[in-house]
């Protein structure tokens, strides 16, 4: 994992610094809210619907035991006990106050963690690939490309003042974990057919939100070395003509679309060539210092399948069955990649109570090498176990409540936290994932719909990423009531797409029944092993269509 | 944090976070009849009439000012068991808390003395 140096060290202290002061001035009256929330948000704290919420980043959501074990104390010591993963892998306290959040970043630098750029118009904080580094079809880890990104994006001077936010992932890997296509910018680690030499596939102008965009890619093969330059050449273009005039098109996919993609890459490449691009790129002595920190940890010598595990499954169908959904195969033989579900039935999808995250925490320093991950669909992974030792990490999940067998199931659904608790929402989205969680709780029912992945926002700006679930809910008031749009077909991979509408919203009473009629045509009209979304590829809209609207019209 | 919103229609309440802690206040009557803050919606001081709404709005604008509290607006309400309930769902939320966590916020008697607690749905 990556340690901060000195000069992180020194910026992240001073930092807390600065906000102690700017908090006492806001408190003494020296700042009026008009001028403390620019700088409050610059520090990842929002005024939500019940109180205070600060937003943690865990950069390319990689977290040590100390780091977990710290985020519980302040749960606990400053909030309810509890935090909220959100799909952009950092950790959001629903409950802290004002006066308590300069303590509460001084505990977080105790631990390398910040808030700085969870909010405002900047570099938000970079995603990767949950299975960096371990993943099978990986060709390069793409943590150190993203720990390269948030140094140089970090307080960056041209880059404080966006048009809009801005987000970047990373992925090393052929399949797509991390949703580069629905980001400002994707980067996908790539070998060059002709060199050989590792390049990046660069995409721009992806983004959900009030006007979902699938990324375009401007150039197929950016060498490694120009990273920087490149990306420095798309924000200059993007911060000089980027809309001001209207936050809802300030957004760089807006310009893409408007401009196109070709004048797009002709401008930014234009840019690029005018760039200093040696004064611009990193210097390879830090780079290979960066990467040093992601070497991967001092695997044992272990037979590709462990026997242990095998007579332990034979033995345990509850358990045969927790790993078959669980666990992704690992590049080291004998080891594995574990998802720790935090979907358990009828608990808000992303939720972790301090106690949860002490037990993850001594996991990870046990089974893990010290290492964890936070996902985008809101679970956590224990990215380096022994086979043998996955019956003992089962039975102390088990016992915190966190042994749920769905990954990737129906009832696995990434939901916002909604008008429960954030001020923007105009619906709610943790109770409507209950209900479908209930509704679908079987876990042979589950096992038999296969992969399904549901998608909840409580409003148009999409944190939960509806547009690009296989289904999508989206939260929307209707004549002063909570309505329920239902979209299908959208996927988050290297096939992203935008999810189609079904026909009019329904009321939260009827999204499961809505969402029950969808998964009947998928099952009686699939063919073979096809998947739910492949049947949807294969079949259209039309007939999930019409058994959506028996529901909508019965009950309108 | 602008207090000038368009006024909603009447009855109504006001509304806001606490500046320190973030949570939910309301404007109510002292013994004396000056405008106090109370964490408790059953005690809000409902404006019935254009007078009593100005008086509160006075106030949001002179707390806000004062740095006492942020984001306070009147708020329409219905009368329920003699009680004021926000007409629109957003609001409802401010009044009781998450509705998946019935442990936490006022409809779990946060800040809200026992005497004074009620039951909202």
């Amino acid at each position: 994992m990556y340690r901060y140096d000195e000069f992180d060290e020194r910026f992240v202290r001073e930092r807390v610094a600065q906000f102690r002061d700017q908090v006492s001035r806001r408190l003494d009256g020296s700042l009026t809210e008009d001028e403390f929330k620019p700088l409050r948000l610059k520090n990842g704290v929002y005024l939500q619907l019940h109180a205070y919420m600060l937003r943690i980043a865990v950069p390319y959501g990689t977290l040590s035991g100390r780091q977990l074990r710290q985020l519980a104390l302040i749960g606990e010591k400053y909030d309810r006990g509890y935090g909220h993963f959100t799909t952009r892998t950092n950790l959001q306290f629903n409950w802290p106050k004002l006066r308590d959040i300069p303590d509460i970043l001084d505990l977080l630098a105790d631990v390398e963690m910040h808030c700085i750029q969870t909010s405002g118009n900047c570099i938000r904080n970079v995603t990767a690939d949950h299975f960096a580094g371990v993943a099978q079809d990986e060709l390069e880890d793409p943590r150190p490309t993203a720990e390269l990104l948030r140094q140089w994006s970090s307080l960056h001077p041209e880059f404080s003042y966006l048009p809009r936010k801005f987000k970047i992932a990373v992925t090393g890997a052929e399949h797509d974990r991390a949703v580069i296509k629905a980001h400002d910018i994707g980067l996908r680690l790539r070998r060059h057919p002709d060199t050989h030499e590792t390049c990046y596939e660069v995409s721009v102008g992806g983004g959900l939100g009030r006007t979902p965009m699938i990324g375009k890619v401007v150039r197929d093969y950016l060498p490694k070395p120009d990273l920087l330059a490149y990306l420095e050449a798309i924000m200059r273009v993007y911060n000089l003509e980027g809309r001001r005039d209207n936050k809802y098109k300030a957004r760089v996919k807006i310009l893409v679309h408007e401009i196109g993609v070709e004048e797009f890459k002709r401008r930014v490449e234009e840019e690029f060539a005018r760039l200093d691009g040696p004064s611009v790129n990193a210097d390879p002595a830090e780079i290979a210092r960066i990467a040093a920190y992601f070497a991967p940890p001092a695997y044992e010598t272990l037979p590709e399948v462990s026997r242990v595990l095998e007579a332990t499954k034979a033995g345990n169908p509850a358990f045969a069955r927790w790993v078959e959904t669980n666990t992704t195969p690992h590049k080291a033989p004998g080891y594995t990649a574990l998802t720790i579900s935090l979907k358990p039935i009828g608990e808000a999808p992303g939720d972790a109570t301090s106690d949860q995250m002490r037990l993850v925490a001594d996991l990870a320093e046990q089974y893990s090498h010290d290492e964890l991950r936070v996902t985008h669909a809101q679970n956590l992974v224990l990215p380096h176990v022994r086979q043998r030792d996955l019956f003992a990490i089962w039975q102390k999940l088990g016992e915190a409540g966190l042994a749920s067998a769905n990954i990737g199931l129906i009832t696995d659904i990434i939901a916002c936290p909604g008008l429960d608790y954030c001020a923007l929402a105009t619906a709610r989205s943790i109770p409507i994932a209950q209900a479908i969680q209930q509704r679908f709780a079987d876990d042979e029912r589950q096992r038999l719909i296969g992969e399904l992945n549901i998608k909840i926002s409580g409003c148009i700006n999409a944190c939960g990423h509806h547009h690009v679930g296989h289904i999508g809910i989206l939260g929307l008031e209707k004549r002063g009531i909570e309505s329920y749009q239902i979209t299908l077909g959208g996927e988050s991979t290297e096939n992203a797409k935008i999810g189609e509408i079904l026909g009019p919203g329904v009321a939260a009473e009827d999204v499961p029944e809505a969402i029950e009629r969808i998964v009947e045509v998928y099952l009686t009209q699939r063919v073979g092993n096809e998947s739910f979304i492949e049947s949807v590829r294969r079949l259209g809209l039309a007939p999930f269509k019409a058994a959506f609207q028996e529901v909508a019209h019965a009950v309108a | 944090m602008a207090a000038a919103v368009k006024r909603p229609p009447l009855p109504a309440i006001l509304l806001a976070n606490d500046l320190l802690d973030g949570d939910i206040v309301f404007a109510t009557a002292a013994p004396d009849g000056a405008l106090v803050w109370t964490r408790d919606p059953a005690h809000a001081l409902v404006a019935a009439d254009d007078p009593a709404a100005e008086r509160l709005e006075a106030y949001a604008a002179n707390q806000l000012a004062t740095n006492h509290v942020v984001d306070a607006y009147l708020v329409d309400v219905a009368i329920e068991g003699g009680l004021p309930v926000p007409r629109h769902y957003r609001e409802r939320m401010k009044t009781l808390g998450p509705s998946n966590r019935l442990d936490l916020g006022k409809q779990a008697g946060e800040g809200i003395d026992a005497q004074s607690k009620r039951v909202s749905a």
